[in-house]
């Protein structure tokens, strides 16, 4: 006699018990702390408020530890947190200019005002397993002191923007597109866009991106400046009237100059492709800055051809939330549907077979 | 009920904005409204449209049901009822009978559902023409010409290819013959359920952001062709546990000789079969 | 200047119970339905329409209202309303005196029908089993509804817009403590 399998919510019990006994690995090793976490795994709290949308080192520390290190599953932890605060407006634009620097590059000129400033990076570092960090207990070499920047260090683009060679983008009046608030619609604008990027997969914008190198999107880029450091934020209350800071955070910015050669109306000049990205996330700055100016294309009346410049392509799979969530929910039951597959090719196999007769 | 988050999880701002999108979707019957759907707790795809509908409607007052293939006691099913016992502190009932919202994931409940239940779907990807024209911007502009040439040329090279209608669940319905409507993937077995059916049904598709609605009584008709009519496909067998010739049914393998049984989908429907032959 | 009168006794809830009411109403055209949850606004508001209001209405909806400045002061601080002058851009309107011509309000675009507004309008009375015979989705067969306060080329302009479906605004008829819904979808005809 067949009996109905039952026994989901013991089930569930049971994995959640394993789950937290599998986090916690052998329990003759110390306890991982959120603080170690924050302090030493720096860029994997990086990505998690960057692709989780929520900039609190803390709370990053907690998800990764909570979701065994997984960057996605953290994000999405932090990301279903963030979704129950409260909104109380948009703050003022990031005046990267006054940014207090810890890296900056450019590709453009051999020096300029501000000089390169190569900062942590693993950049020029021989990719060779370092054995020493085996060991426990060492300290780092000194860091040899760099004169603090009195003054705000110009922006490439600004540079060139004077000189009329850089498109200039308009100042936008209206409030910013919020995609948390509001789903997406087409013709997307360039808030919308870069808000989707800044959030989206870093894996996903690193491959559109480089297909653009490739051929497909035909982009031309250099990189004008990367810059990491402090910027503050600035918030107007409306009870206030007036903006006053509530933080500093560490963003990493890119923007890549680009060629185009005008239109019937412009003359030729210099396009900007740019990234935004919480933290130090100078790969993903890098990448969102080349899907950006893919994405300009129907604006600067350029063929859309490629997969990079397909605004509705690149902005509804860009969310690995999203797509995390649906890839996976294919291993949820399916065998309703699958049952009337099985009756439909059943049927037409028969019909088949019995015409061939 | 859980400390730290309102009523049902969803701040008020939230629900409202999710009503505002509900009304309007069930007075254009079968639209697709867009919303500005939350992160919920839940990944992507795994019910967030329909948790957020439920959470928008459901009060201390309601009983809710949630099956996912029919069943109760899937594991998704299970962990959609039990968020909702915690942030709403509502009854829940495995018995349709009882049930005043019933979401469901894949399935029409057998028994006929009343005027005073709704029935919540989950829905994977609410464009009806997805597959034809993944471009959201293009099934826009042919929803609102009623355009939908596309979806008959398909279903017509089936029946010349395969010499029958090839999609044997999510088959695609005209609501109030004006918009053509993915059913989410139920099996076609259930598309005529939907048919003036006299209880409301909601349908939400979290990750696609859209809401749509047929209101209760509203004629839902199964694309097909006068030579080719609709035809509900079930398992041509009776129920092993309840006997039922007329439920839809689970293929279930019982070993590697093709030993097979099939059992009711509709869990709830197969106990009372067993209980009234008892 | 009167203190403000109280919203709902129970935001949460009320909210929710109201919210079903009008949900109810809207899915089964025409049918009365009873507002439950006690909604003191100051008049001229009835309870039905200060229950709706409370329900969906806020910052996010502009809403028109003829119903004066008392009113809009307790939605204002009661569900954060925004409030327009400009007709056309209001995504609620409160008509509590004379009902401006449907074809004034935002009745959506093809694409994006579910843009329209919707109209609260208070009426003198709502009465089952006789006047209007209402068919489409949500009805077996028919609902009868009579309605008293409505302008007299009411029926007519609902024909005028029923022919631009998906298009048209939505209505919801308020009377006292009771209401009554007129989705676009629905099609009236006088007996």
């Amino acid at each position: 006699m067949y009996v109905a399998v039952k026994g989901g919510e013991v089930a569930i019990d049971a994995a959640h018990a394993w789950l937290a006994e599998a986090r916690r690995g052998d329990t003759a090793l110390p306890e991982l702390s959120t603080a170690q976490i924050e302090q030493q795994m720096t860029l994997a709290v990086d990505r998690v408020m960057a692709e989780g949308s929520c900039y609190d080192r803390g709370l990053a520390a907690l998800a990764l530890k909570q979701a065994r290190g997984d960057s996605i599953e953290a994000a999405f932890l932090l990301r279903a947190y963030r979704t129950t605060l409260t909104r109380f407006g948009h703050a003022a634009p990031l005046d990267t200019a006054a940014m207090g620097i810890t890296r900056r590059i450019s590709a453009t000129y051999k020096d300029l005002p501000g000089g390169q400033v190569l900062g942590p990076t693993f950049d020029y570092t021989h990719r060779l397993l370092d054995f020493a960090l085996v060991a426990e207990g060492m300290a780092p070499a000194d860091v040899p002191e760099r004169a603090a920047d009195e003054a705000a260090i110009p922006r490439v683009s600004e540079l060139l923007a004077r000189e009329g060679l850089m498109q200039r983008e308009a100042a936008a009046e209206a409030e910013p597109s919020d995609l948390t608030r509001e789903p997406l619609t087409f013709p997307a604008d360039r808030s919308a866009r870069l808000q989707n990027l800044a959030r989206g997969d870093e894996g996903f914008l690193l491959g559109l991106g480089y297909s653009t190198q490739r051929g497909y999107g035909n982009a031309h880029p250099f990189v004008g400046e990367i810059r990491q450091g402090g910027v503050m934020v600035e918030f107007t209350p409306p009870e206030l009237g007036f903006a006053i800071e509530i933080g500093e955070i560490d963003v990493t910015e890119c923007q890549m100059v680009n060629q185009f050669h005008g239109s019937l109306t412009e003359p030729p000049q210099f396009t900007r492709g740019y990234g935004l990205v919480f933290g130090s996330g100078e790969r993903k700055s890098m990448a969102m800055a080349l899907v950006d100016r893919a994405l300009r294309a129907q604006e600067l009346g350029e063929d859309i051809t490629a997969p990079a410049q397909s605004a509705e392509f690149v902005l509804y799979h860009s969310d690995n939330v999203e797509a995390t969530g649906f890839v996976e929910h294919l291993k949820l039951p399916h065998y309703v549907d699958f049952q009337s597959e099985l009756e439909n090719i059943r049927a037409m196999r028969a019909s088949v077979t019995k015409a061939a007769e | 009920m859980e400390a730290g988050y309102n009523f049902a999880y969803l701040d008020e701002a939230t629900k409202r904005m999710i009503r505002r999108a509900i009304l309007k979707a069930v007075a254009i019957p079968g639209h697709q409204i867009p919303f500005g759907a939350r992160e919920m707790p839940l990944p992507y795809g795994w019910g967030t449209g329909g948790i957020q509908v439920t959470a928008s409607i459901i009060g201390p007052e309601d009983t809710l049901k949630v099956i996912d293939q029919g069943a109760d006691d899937t594991t998704n099913a299970i962990s959609i009822r039990r968020f909702f016992a915690r942030v709403a502190d509502v009854a829940t009932t495995e018995r349709t009978a009882e049930a005043t919202i019933i979401q469901t994931r894949h399935r029409i409940p057998e028994a006929p559902l009343r005027e005073d239940q709704i029935l919540v779907y989950q829905v994977p990807m609410p464009e009806p023409l997805f597959r034809l024209e993944p471009r959201i911007a293009e099934t826009k502009r042919m929803h609102a010409l009623a355009d939908y040439g596309l979806m008959h040329t398909k279903l017509y090279e089936d029946i010349a290819r395969l010499g029958r209608i090839g999609t044997a669940y999510n088959y695609p319905v005209m609501v109030n013959d004006r918009y053509l409507m993915s059913p989410s993937p139920i099996p076609a077995f259930d598309n005529p359920k939907m048919d003036r059916m006299p209880a409301l049904q909601l349908f939400g598709a979290g990750r696609e952001k859209r809401i749509y609605a047929v209101p209760p009584y509203t004629p839902v008709r199964s694309l097909d062709f006068e030579d080719h009519p609709f035809r509900a496909i079930r398992a041509p067998h009776a129920c092993t546990l309840c006997g039922s010739a007329a439920s839809y049914l689970d293929e279930v393998v019982t070993n590697d000789q093709g030993g097979r049984v099939y059992v009711c989908s509709d869990t709830d429907f197969c106990r009372a079969e067993q209980e009234k032959a008892a | 200047m009167s203190a403000l009168q109280p919203g709902f006794d129970e935001p949460v809830l009320d909210a929710q119970a109201s919210f079903r009411a009008v949900l109810e109403a809207m899915s089964r055209p025409g049918r009365i339905i009873q507002i439950t949850a006690e909604a003191p606004g100051p008049a001229p508001l009835n309870t039905a329409a200060a229950a709706v209001l409370l329900t969906l209405a806020d910052a996010e909806t502009p809403v028109w209202s003829d119903a004066g400045p008392e009113v809009a002061e307790w939605l204002g601080f009661h569900a954060g309303c925004a409030f327009t002058r400009a007709i056309a851009n209001a995504r609620f309107v409160l008509a509590t005196g004379e009902v401006p011509a449907l074809s004034a309000f935002d009745a959506g675009t093809e694409e994006e029908p579910q843009s329209s507004a919707t109209l609260i309008i208070q009426v003198e009375s709502l009465v089952a089993g006789k006047g209007w015979r209402l068919r489409g989705p949500g009805i077996e067969a028919e609902h009868r509804l009579d309605v008293v306060g409505l302008p007299g080329d009411f029926v007519a302009q609902w024909q005028a817009q029923r022919a631009r479906f998906p298009r048209g605004v939505d209505v919801l008829l308020c009377a006292g403590d009771q209401l009554a819904a007129l989705p676009r979808s629905v099609t009236i005809e006088e007996s």
